[in-house]
């Protein structure tokens, strides 16, 4: 039984990892927090939903147009919402990244109802035994895929001409801009990125779970962000660590303790590490200059 | 610094006091001219307005952007009828205990959290928001979970029932008055400076001798207290509350209120509750677009105005000039 909703714990983990990657690449190079970024994972499944289901169109085709078209969608939104504001005050860019997040989920609610949609996944359920323990195909696929993209991602950061772009748009944007990095362009490259993740994210949620609904951006949203914090936010490593951390402990969670408060584990753990260690598992401490 | 074409500084103490006359005139004349229906609004407005000035204390003054404000809404609420329902303890002091505990939250809430700067605060009120909502689902044995308390009844005192909208509407009036005033007194004393300093810059206040952590606390108490009075208020109203009502949507609404008014404003604030709670009601057929639109409303209002449609361009007051040469700057 424990191994079972270890190996559930990780396939949603999985999924909170590559949402929280979102949070993290954004925080670590503008310092805000994308409060819209779970209603943007929430657009890309649904995005993937119209181009499945309305369009008819292949998997194999429906679900890059859905990460391309999540990704060019979050792009129009740092230009619309956060480009001009970002170098006023934080509470100002706060407050519009809130509004974004209303307006998305909103949208979503009028375009497709507040009820859950079923994904209906063409993927015919395969179910393993391995010692005890019930895995499906689609988990197995789920997790590999994850840490496969998640691997993509960091060899990205950290080995290409790119990656030392973003990450040095996040040391400094000012300094990167005198190195000749065209600062705009790599803050639009990285939301993105993490919208296309997110946006594969929700596909497997689709698949997984069978059900998708506008609030998800909403819930799935806080708890990824609760990853990203979890493993140190600014830190590509450590939401994917946060991510699965926080999958396991709210499977075992729920189904050890109680299923009804499920959702406030997350909640739970976000509280205590902003209280006892803010920076997280690989987060190093930031130091307000004056 | 330019002068807020609307700003009420302009007028003179003459002018400013004819003003107050009209309208509470017009404010008090209004429950025995019209009919229920309009009484229920205003109603409705005031419990927004006191809620919108409570979150406007904490977010526009101190510069704490506060999430999970219906929380506090709630558990106004909710202490505020179970005493009425279980003890039948009189309205007015349940809605006083009401205060106590939403206040005690507001302290418990402030204490790991206010080591944290905006973004982070600003999720873990979150947090709190959803965590103190699945509470009222959950707790059955206390909040009977989704199917709500009902029975809660009208304020009483010394016989005298505020039974009908009329009365109901004077009683809402009248905290709405008390609100109103203790804010701006709060506002305008040493306290309320020190809150606005840790707003503006909160390692010079601290350089200065002001300690943030406890006007920050303090404006977190408050800005509880007057949320739970505003949840009790609900209670005795509707006679029936629930889970529904104290949502994520809820604490949204009343932020728009505070963010579209003007931060830091009491004037501003109070009318963006009344513009927010009014407007839906006669635009009832735009009712699937109102959040959509808040949104829409909070990102373009950031970006054209962040401080609000009556918020002032700068906000200081100068002591020392006379009030004849008292200019809003």
């Amino acid at each position: 039984m424990f191994t079972q909703q270890l190996m559930n714990g990780i396939t949603v983990g999985g999924i909170y990892a590559m949402i929280a990657l979102g949070y993290t690449m954004v925080y670590g190079i503008l310092k805000i927090v994308n409060f819209a970024h779970g209603d943007v994972f929430m657009l890309g499944t649904f995005l993937a939903l119209f181009c499945t289901q309305t369009l008819g169109l292949g998997y194999w085709i429906a679900f890059p147009i859905a990460a391309a078209a999540t990704a060019a969608a979050a792009m129009i939104i740092e230009r619309a919402a956060y480009r001009n504001i970002r170098s006023a005050d934080k509470l100002a860019v706060l407050i519009s990244a809130l509004g974004v997040s209303i307006f998305l989920q909103n949208l979503a609610q009028l375009v497709w109802g507040t009820g859950t949609h079923p994904f209906k996944s063409e993927i015919a359920l395969v179910t393993f035994k391995i010692g005890g323990v019930t895995l499906s195909n689609i988990q197995i696929g789920i997790i590999i895929l994850c840490l496969v993209l998640m691997g993509i991602l960091y060899y990205t950061v950290t080995k290409t001409k790119i990656g030392v772009a973003m990450r040095a748009v996040s040391q400094s944007i000012p300094n990167a801009r005198l190195m000749g990095v065209n600062t705009d362009r790599i803050i639009s490259f990285t939301f993105g990125i993490g919208s296309a993740l997110a946006c594969v994210a929700g596909i497997f949620v689709g698949i997984y779970y069978d059900a998708v609904f506008p609030a998800m951006g909403y819930n799935y949203g806080l708890k990824a962000f609760a990853a990203a914090i979890l493993g140190g936010i600014g830190s590509v490593p450590g939401a994917m660590i946060g991510g699965f951390v926080i999958g396991i402990v709210e499977t075992l969670g729920g189904a050890y303790i109680s299923a009804g408060y499920r959702d406030a584990f997350a909640f739970g753990i976000l509280i205590l590490v902003l209280i006892f260690k803010p920076s997280g598992i690989l987060g190093k401490l930031r130091v307000e200059k004056v | 610094m330019k002068v807020s074409k609307f700003s009420l500084a302009v007028l003179s103490s003459t002018q400013k006091l004819a003003l107050i006359i009209v309208v509470a005139g017009v404010l008090l004349i209004l429950p025995f001219i019209t009919d229920d229906y309009i009484k229920s609004i205003c109603i409705q407005t005031c419990i927004y307005i006191i809620l919108a000035l409570s979150l406007n204390l904490v977010t526009g003054f101190a510069g704490q952007l506060v999430l999970g404000h219906a929380a506090f809404y709630g558990i106004g609420a909710y202490v505020a009828a179970l005493l009425m329902i279980k003890i039948n303890v009189n309205f007015f002091i349940s809605m006083i205990c009401g205060m106590a505990v939403s206040g005690l939250f507001g302290f418990l809430l402030s204490l790991p959290t206010l080591k944290l700067k905006g973004d982070y605060l600003a999720i873990v009120t979150l947090g709190f928001g959803e965590i103190v909502r699945l509470v009222f689902v959950n707790w059955t044995e206390m909040t009977r979970g989704p199917l709500g308390l009902s029975g809660i009844s009208k304020p009483s005192i010394l016989g005298f029932k505020f039974d009908s909208y009329t009365r109901f509407y004077l009683l809402a009036l009248a905290l709405v008055v008390v609100v109103v005033i203790f804010m701006k007194r709060l506002v305008e004393s040493g306290v309320g400076m020190s809150m606005s300093c840790v707003k503006a810059d909160e390692i010079a206040t601290e350089s200065i001798g002001i300690k943030p952590v406890k006007y920050k606390r303090l404006a977190f108490v408050l800005s509880a207290a007057f949320a739970g009075m505003a949840g009790a208020v609900y209670a005795s109203y509707i006679t029936f509350i629930s889970p529904t009502t104290f949502v994520y949507n809820t604490s949204v609404t009343i932020l728009a209120m505070v963010v579209l008014g003007g931060l830091a404003s009491i004037p501003g604030t109070v009318i963006g509750a009344l513009v927010l709670t009014m407007i839906p009601e006669l635009l009832r057929f735009l009712n699937d677009y109102r959040m959509l639109i808040y949104g829409a409303l909070m990102v373009i209002m950031m970006i054209y105005r962040p401080q609000g449609f009556y918020g002032a361009e700068k906000r200081v007051r100068n002591v020392f000039k006379k009030n004849s040469q008292r200019r809003s700057p």
